[in-house]
């Protein structure tokens, strides 16, 4: 065989490949949505499951998984954020930075399902928060963090050094320069991130298993004092969400529309993390513009 | 006035200082004190198994019998351990070969329509949620397998099936990674000689960044190794060593799984459980290391 046949045959085999994927993803979006459209409604969306009847809907799960979502934000960003201005602007080149870096490295590789046992033995148990949205959001705090430090990082470091040298020039403290000339500049790079962070959050589910639990209390949605065991707003009681719903139904759903509450959940959690998506490339497009004054 | 303002300076400058410092630093240690609480809590309740329970070593490690509600309880756990490495495995031997196809074609073959177009497919395919390729791997991949196969569909195929779809994007954008950082004079070099591409991919650019393509198949492995729920749905989740691909199997995640919520804490069922966590975090260590082995490698 010639050098210019193996060329061609070679040429044609990876370009198939690649077409081949693009037709997988086409094939799991359009199987996810198809099976899954026609069974999403606003009744679907907002009613309660059933547990034996046909009909349930995921209205809860939905609330939960975003409640949960905005719990982890909330504890996630800041930590992480800290995390990774230390390590990117603080930490000197040396033994502890690279263990530390090792960490990192460590952490983001860690089974879910590790970190989900870890929150069942210490949030869960030791703690006592008992099986709760707080004890979920904990255990996606620590399964988040490595990938925040990593967003944060990469984002402060694509700083021109100049801007950073102008502002500790001018006398300005360190914090202030991180604070209010870098992290600004830094910002579409971490909010980017953090958006296809949550993104994962919303579908995590291993690690929830043990954390946040697998059954949600009867909420009454008229109640919004967070203290009171019904309401939708308090941290502290247990919560399933809509990606390990989606787990249950399959492994031990009665229901007998069980496999289309799945794929109406499927194709209600893949919109969603779509949006994410969409959302994070154009929020990145639009302030990449504002701040780099490309027109 | 603008006496006392100037002298106050320095101090407020200090007090900004400290507070970034102290702030930034208490989020590391944060970070350093979560990953030592879950070795030591997974290594010690993972290990009482031994200690406690007196559970002998060889019998997790070498006995195929898996009955923890038996009489005596038997806690076998090799048929989990051959699970989760087979599926893994196979899984990492499917992908590989596309992740790296789809990097040569964005790369080196179509730059713009790879860009445009192959990028975001395979970002969106990270994007999925691992229930959500468990659940079309149960309505799509098992039935397929079960009318073509002998057998019940649920098994290491199908698990290595969704798995490598759910490994795809770690493979590629590594491999796309490592492709783009080659230096272009080493390609032109090849060109020059009159190789074609194929020639020059082949013999020049691939063996360059064999251990970067490696690292994102060990990667990929990895993720692959400590997927649960995906896997538990399509499994099968029977306790024994399969005969063929197509066979029920138990992996070490679907085990943990299925069972953790169904045993009481400190219970001698319980503890083993924590041992087979045990075995994913140490593993976990294995793939850390090996990653870095490849990449002092790539960095040579």
């Amino acid at each position: 065989m010639s050098a210019k046949t193996a060329d061609k045959i070679a040429t044609a085999v990876i370009v198939t490949l690649a077409g081949f994927i693009v037709l997988i993803l086409a094939g799991l979006l359009g199987f996810i949505l198809v099976r899954g459209l026609g069974h999403i409604s606003f009744d679907f969306l907002t009613s309660p499951p059933e547990t034996i009847k046909e009909g349930g809907g995921i209205g809860p799960q939905l609330f939960n998984s975003l409640f949960l979502l905005v719990l982890t934000l909330l504890i996630t960003i800041p930590l992480g954020l800290g995390a990774g201005i230390y390590m990117s602007e603080y930490a000197k080149p040396g033994k502890v930075t690279d263990f530390i870096r090792l960490i990192v490295e460590v952490l983001s590789s860690f089974p879910s399902i590790v970190v989900g046992l870890f929150g069942l033995l210490v949030f869960v148990n030791v703690f006592g928060f008992g099986f709760s949205l707080f004890s979920g959001a904990l255990a996606l705090t620590v399964f988040n963090l490595p990938l925040m430090v990593r967003i944060t990082e990469q984002g402060l470091n694509s700083v021109p050094i100049a801007q950073k040298e102008a502002s500790l020039a001018l006398g300005l403290s360190k914090w202030k320069t991180i604070r209010s000339i870098m992290l600004p500049i830094a910002m579409p790079i971490i909010l980017t991130g953090t958006i296809l962070a949550a993104g994962r959050v919303f579908g995590e589910a291993a690690a929830l298993l043990f954390t946040a639990g697998m059954s949600s209390p009867r909420l009454d949605f008229t109640d919004w004092n967070p203290f009171s065991p019904m309401s939708p707003l308090n941290p502290f009681r247990p919560a399933e969400t809509l990606a390990v719903h989606i787990w249950k139904i399959n492994s031990e759903g009665l229901a007998p529309d069980a496999p289309e509450i799945a794929a109406g959940a499927s194709a209600v959690l893949i919109i969603t993390v779509l949006a994410f998506n969409l959302l994070a490339r154009w929020l990145g497009r639009v302030m990449h513009k504002k701040f780099t004054a490309t027109k | 006035m603008a006496r006392t303002g100037r002298r106050q300076k320095p101090k407020q400058h200090l007090i900004e200082e400290w507070t970034g410092k102290i702030f930034t630093s208490l989020c590391i240690v944060f970070l350093v004190v979560t990953i030592f609480s879950i070795v030591y809590f997974v290594a010690t309740k993972g290990l009482s198994t031994f200690l406690k329970d007196g559970i002998s070593f060889a019998e997790i490690f070498g006995s195929k019998e898996w009955k923890p509600d038996g009489e005596p309880p038997l806690f076998g756990a090799l048929p989990f351990i051959i699970g989760s490495f087979s599926t893994s495995l196979l899984a990492a031997l499917i992908s590989a070969p596309l992740g790296i196809c789809a990097a040569l074609f964005m790369i080196e073959i179509m730059p713009k329509i790879g860009r445009k177009y192959l990028q975001p497919v395979i970002e969106l395919l990270a994007g999925i949620p691992s229930v959500v390729y468990g659940f079309v791997g149960l309505s799509v991949v098992v039935p397929f397998y079960r009318d073509v196969f002998p057998g019940q569909g649920l098994g290491i195929a199908a698990g290595a099936t969704v798995l490598s779809i759910m490994i795809l994007p770690t493979i590629t954008s590594i491999a796309t990674d490592a492709l783009a950082a080659l230096p272009s004079g080493l390609k032109e070099g090849s060109y020059a000689l009159g190789a074609t591409r194929w020639q020059t991919l082949y013999r020049t650019v691939l063996p360059t960044t064999l251990p970067a393509l490696m690292t994102g198949v060990v990667l990929g492995m990895a993720r692959a190794f400590g997927e649960a729920l995906a896997v538990q749905m399509v499994i099968g989740n029977a306790p024994h060593i399969p005969g063929s691909l197509f066979e029920s199997t138990s992996t070490l995640t679907s085990v943990i799984t299925l069972s953790m919520g169904n045993t009481v804490m400190g219970t001698m069922q319980n503890n083993v459980l924590w041992t087979l966590a045990l075995i994913l975090m140490m593993m976990t260590f294995v793939f850390v290391f090996v990653v870095r082995w490849l990449e002092g490698r790539a960095n040579r």
